[in-house]
């Protein structure tokens, strides 16, 4: 049977149901009718999925990411499309809801028929998502700083691994700032608690004795920090240099940084290094009592390059609004797509299974005057950036790496991790492969 | 690392004598040169030691310039200027001179860049300069921070200080400072008398010595105990400071949860009515505060005041309406208002989502509302937890004068007991309902006026406390004004108390559970109401 039949069949059994009266329900079926004929016919458009948070805790990071992809998808038409057609953006809005973001993952795929999507920002909601995408085949493009130990056949993880973000962070506080005593403090759920436990073997193998580590998690959205942060500045009174390595998400960060504030603990004291706070989470607040504070990231907009200026530039004409920001996951969606614009047209076809044959090796450049390239495993190369808040709300560079990092999708500092790579090129074709047991195991294995 | 603070103390305390003004001129003029050039955190730093060494008039200026990041080079001569912001462009004075040089586009100056370790240098160097300011409280700041230094050679400086130092408290800083200083010293009667001295001071960086003297096997004996009873001293004090912090966080949380709760325990106990929209009603109150800021930006301490009526008017004529509309009708079904007013929170908050933006709404907080306020040395209060705790009480002293002393409380109060008898009293019963409620999701307005200054404002600000005050208001005793208070002070006390063992979701749980087993003891709760027809 085909899709109008079976869809008007299912109606007519809903409208039984329903009870509906007899005069309505002819009218009922045909503008399910009409509803069944539109969609088949707009086939002339590469659609691209959007699968973003616009409200809930987490919107105040994502929203920006959804209007950044309608940037790079308006400037791509502006260039033609691709493979001749035009490129039309799906926005849809999960709101913070992870099981509903696998229900929108779902949608977009079979309903809309999307090519790609871009989206999800906590691990929580692309863990939720993986599933939809492995089972019906589609790509998924994740622009932000993440835990590892994964590695899908589906995703492209242009976000940071911890060997790009977290430990080059870590390095840091120890070498330049002669950290000796460490806060964990994170939101509770599966980034925070395994880039914890990557960090505490880190720290531990670096001659860390347990009790000078402190780890934390506190819920999304959680608004009262008066205790722990006297815990913090307690921790901090042993008269070792102490700093708090924080990976909370959200908006919980806002009351965090003014709890901060208010008790009066400056970044000269203990100084707070985020994973999850960039230009954006700043914009709309007063950040003079954070000044100090640092982030680590792979992008700043306070670097200057030429394509930063220019990307900068078009991203103020497009919002139409001069005082939004750039942020590291926009630079890693600008990465993402340019990379999938050229898979695609190497391949010359949209098809999921090419399009993952075609992506690796591919090189863009970055925003910040470097190249960012697919590896077998999935990750891209990136420099890494420490910046310290300024009173604008803006980054000021500290240290940086020479060049890119290669991203290292299972951790080399965790037991189960260590032995295992990932490689989606033939022979091996595998996310989770251990090298000592020459085996392939979890998710994806062919 | 070259410990540049000591470098400049040293140079800073062979100039108690004097210096011919000319040395001082080049001195700054050679340290302001090697800042313009400098590419470096550790060049700045440097050049910023050669810049207080001068101890030129200026040096101070120029270094606190650098020290708040409004300290530039011009791209076009590499001089240094500060910079303030004027319309499409800089205004900018030169940094030694503090002359006017007229003002210029944004891409001709670029910031000179600071870092956090060269900001505490440029701390420690700037308290080196602070010590003679006309300023007693800035004296005693920089002397503060001179003890931190760890550089003996101070103390000779600071002594002199002592010599022309009037001030009592000054005096007492430096006295302090002094002995801080000397837990270094090489002289061991000195050392001695320095460790009983610094007894009386709970700072870190005291702490941190103390331990490292009573651990070193290197000193003799009485040394090593001495330190170790000075460092007991301060622990027990610390430990009594964080005993009522913790007290102190309490007490917050539960002015928090009582605020929210009173509207509840109002509504739900005079009418029976149990309202889910109570977290919206709190909701209105906090959007209340951010329109209100944005029509006064520029008075956003005044900003607070007016919103206050206003967002007990804007919920008050919601609940009025709620109450008219639903409750009214749904008299006597508990369930069915139960749905219907959930139903209304979420009418609420997508109509917010929808006027507003579905993201969080920025409420700024006054400047007389930020910080912390300390007690005693080693106890701080944050300021803005202290308000909202006077303001709880105030608003619950102000309901019970309208329970006790006016004739809508005595009308109130005589429905709640026997509705039927006072009707026949001559009660209008029904605008008694309606004000009722009108009172109560006014209260639930100025809760959230008080919850716009302590977390974000959004359309799920509600969710997050109409379950708390539900706890609440169950625990105390559904009707009674004193239980809602003693339930969510002793609620807040009892989660803070357990936090920093279990952490912020286990505190939760175990306050939930304690609940429900006490619920299964007295069901009515801590002051459940008296009387025929309470029991009925």
């Amino acid at each position: 049977m085909n899709g109008f039949a079976s869809k008007a069949t299912d109606s007519l059994v809903l409208l039984e149901g329903a009870k509906l009266n007899a005069r309505l329900r002819p009218l009922a079926f045909a503008t399910l009718a009409a509803l069944s004929f539109g969609t088949a016919h707009a086939q002339d458009t590469i659609k691209v999925g959007i699968l973003h948070s616009l409200s809930g805790t987490m919107a105040i990071s994502e929203t920006t990411l959804k209007d950044t992809m309608l940037m790079l998808i308006e400037q791509q038409n502006a260039k033609g499309g691709l493979l001749g057609k035009k490129l039309e953006a799906v926005v849809v809005d999960p709101a913070s809801d992870w099981p509903l973001f696998a229900e929108k993952a779902r949608e977009l795929i079979q309903v809309n028929k999307v090519a790609a999507v871009f989206g999800c920002w906590t691990s929580v909601s692309r863990k939720s998502v993986l599933p939809v995408f492995e089972e019906l085949d589609s790509l998924l493009f994740y622009p932000v700083q993440y835990e590892g130990e994964e590695s899908s056949k589906n995703v492209f993880y242009t976000g940071a691994a911890p060997n790009q973000q977290a430990i080059p962070a870590v390095d840091y506080l120890m070498n330049e700032v002669g950290v000796e005593r460490w806060v964990l403090a994170g939101t509770d759920y599966v980034y925070p608690r395994t880039t914890n436990r990557i960090l505490e073997a880190y720290l531990k193998s670096k001659g860390v004795a347990e009790s000078d580590i402190m780890i934390n998690y506190t819920p999304f959205g959680h608004s009262d920090w008066q205790s722990i942060i006297a815990q913090i500045k307690a921790f901090g009174s042993a008269g070792k240099k102490t700093a708090v390595v924080s990976t909370i998400n959200g908006d919980a960060n806002v009351p965090f940084y003014k709890e901060l504030g208010n008790q009066g603990i400056s970044a000269e004291d203990i100084p707070v290094v985020a994973f999850s706070v960039g230009e954006e989470e700043l914009s709309g607040i007063d950040t003079t009592p954070l000044v100090g504070h640092l982030a680590a990231w792979n992008y700043f907009m306070s670097i200057e390059s030429d394509v930063n200026d220019e990307f900068i530039g078009s991203w103020l004409e497009f919002i139409k609004n001069e005082e939004r920001v750039t942020n590291d996951p926009m630079e890693a969606h600008y990465i993402g797509f340019n990379m999938w614009a050229e898979a695609v047209t190497k391949a010359g076809t949209t098809d999921p299974k090419a399009v993952q044959e075609a992506i690796i090796g591919v090189s863009v450049p970055n925003l910040t005057g470097g190249v960012a390239t697919m590896m077998p495993n999935h990750h891209i190369t990136k420099p890494v950036f420490i910046g310290e808040i300024q009173d604008d709300g803006q980054f000021e560079v500290v240290w940086q790496t020479a060049g890119t990092v290669v991203g290292d999708a299972w951790s080399d500092f965790l037991p189960g991790s260590r032995d295992i790579t990932a490689d989606w090129m033939p022979p091996l074709s595998c996310g989770n492969y251990n090298v000592k047991t020459g085996m392939c195991s979890g998710q994806n294995y062919e | 690392m070259i410990k540049l603070a000591a470098v400049v103390a040293l140079i800073v305390g062979s100039l108690a004598a004097c210096l011919p003004a000319g040395a001082t001129e080049e001195e700054l003029a050679r340290g302001i040169a090697e800042l313009a050039a400098a590419e470096s955190y550790a060049d700045k730093a440097a050049a910023a030691a050669v810049i207080g060494a001068s101890r030129h008039p200026r040096a101070e200026a120029v270094l606190t310039a650098l020290l708040e990041g409004e300290l530039y080079t011009t791209r076009a001569d590499a001089r240094l200027v500060t910079a303030a912001d004027v319309e499409g462009g800089y205004a900018i004075r030169d940094a030694v001179t503090d002359e006017a040089l007229g003002t210029v586009g944004r891409r001709a100056v670029s910031r000179v860049s600071v870092n956090n370790q060269l900001r505490g240098t440029l701390r420690s160097v700037i308290a080196g300069l602070r010590l003679t300011h006309e300023d007693p409280a800035e004296r005693r700041a920089a002397i503060a921070k001179v003890g931190e230094s760890s550089d003996l050679a101070m103390v000779a400086t600071l002594e002199q200080l002592l010599a022309t130092e009037e001030h009592g408290g000054v005096r007492d800083a430096i006295e302090m400072a002094v002995a801080t200083l000397n837990l270094d010293s090489p002289d061991n009667a000195l050392r001695l008398a320095a460790i009983e001295t610094v007894g009386s001071n709970s700072s870190a960086h005291v702490r941190a010595k103390l331990t490292a003297l009573a651990g070193n096997a290197a000193l003799d004996e009485t040394t090593r105990a001495a330190a170790a009873r000075s460092l007991d001293r301060i622990e027990q004090r610390v430990a009594l400071y964080e005993l009522v912090q913790t007290a102190f966080f309490g007490l917050s949380l539960g002015s928090i949860l009582v605020l929210a709760a009173i509207g509840l325990s109002v509504t739900f106990g005079i009418m029976g009515v149990i309202n889910m929209a109570h977290g919206e009603l709190m909701m209105l109150g906090a959007y209340t505060t951010y329109v209100v800021q944005t029509l006064m930006p520029n008075a956003i301490g005044a900003s607070l005041f007016v919103a206050m009526p206003l967002a007990f008017l804007v919920a008050a004529l919601v609940g009025i309406a709620i109450e008219r509309g639903i409750v009214r009708t749904l008299y006597a079904r508990p369930l069915e208002t139960l749905l219907a007013t959930f139903g209304v929170s979420l009418v609420l908050q997508q109509t917010v989502r929808s006027i507003f933006s579905p993201l969080n709404r920025t409420v700024v907080t006054p400047d007389w509302l930020s910080g912390s306020i300390e007690i005693v040395p080693g106890l701080a209060i944050t300021l803005n937890r202290l308000y909202i705790l006077a303001f709880s009480l105030l608003v619950f002293a102000a309901l019970l004068v309208v329970l006790r002393y006016t004739r809508f409380g005595l009308e109130m109060r005589a429905v709640t007991q026997n509705r039927a008898m006072a009707r026949a009293m001559g009660v209008r019963t029904d605008r008694v309902d309606a004000l009722t409620f009108g009172l109560g999701a006014g209260i639930a307005g100025l809760a959230g006026v008080a919850l716009s200054q302590l977390t974000n404002v959004g359309p799920n600000l509600g969710q997050a406390y109409i379950v708390d005050s539900f706890m609440v208001v169950v625990f105390g005793g559904v009707g009674s004004l004193w239980g809602t208070l003693t339930s969510g002070l002793t609620l807040g006390v009892v989660s803070k108390l357990i936090e920093p063992a279990a952490g912020a979701v286990m505190a939760k749980i175990f306050v939930l559970l304690f609940l429900i087993v006490f619920i299964q003891k007295r069901p009515r709760g801590l002051f459940p109401q008296k009387g025929r027809a309470a029991e009925a």
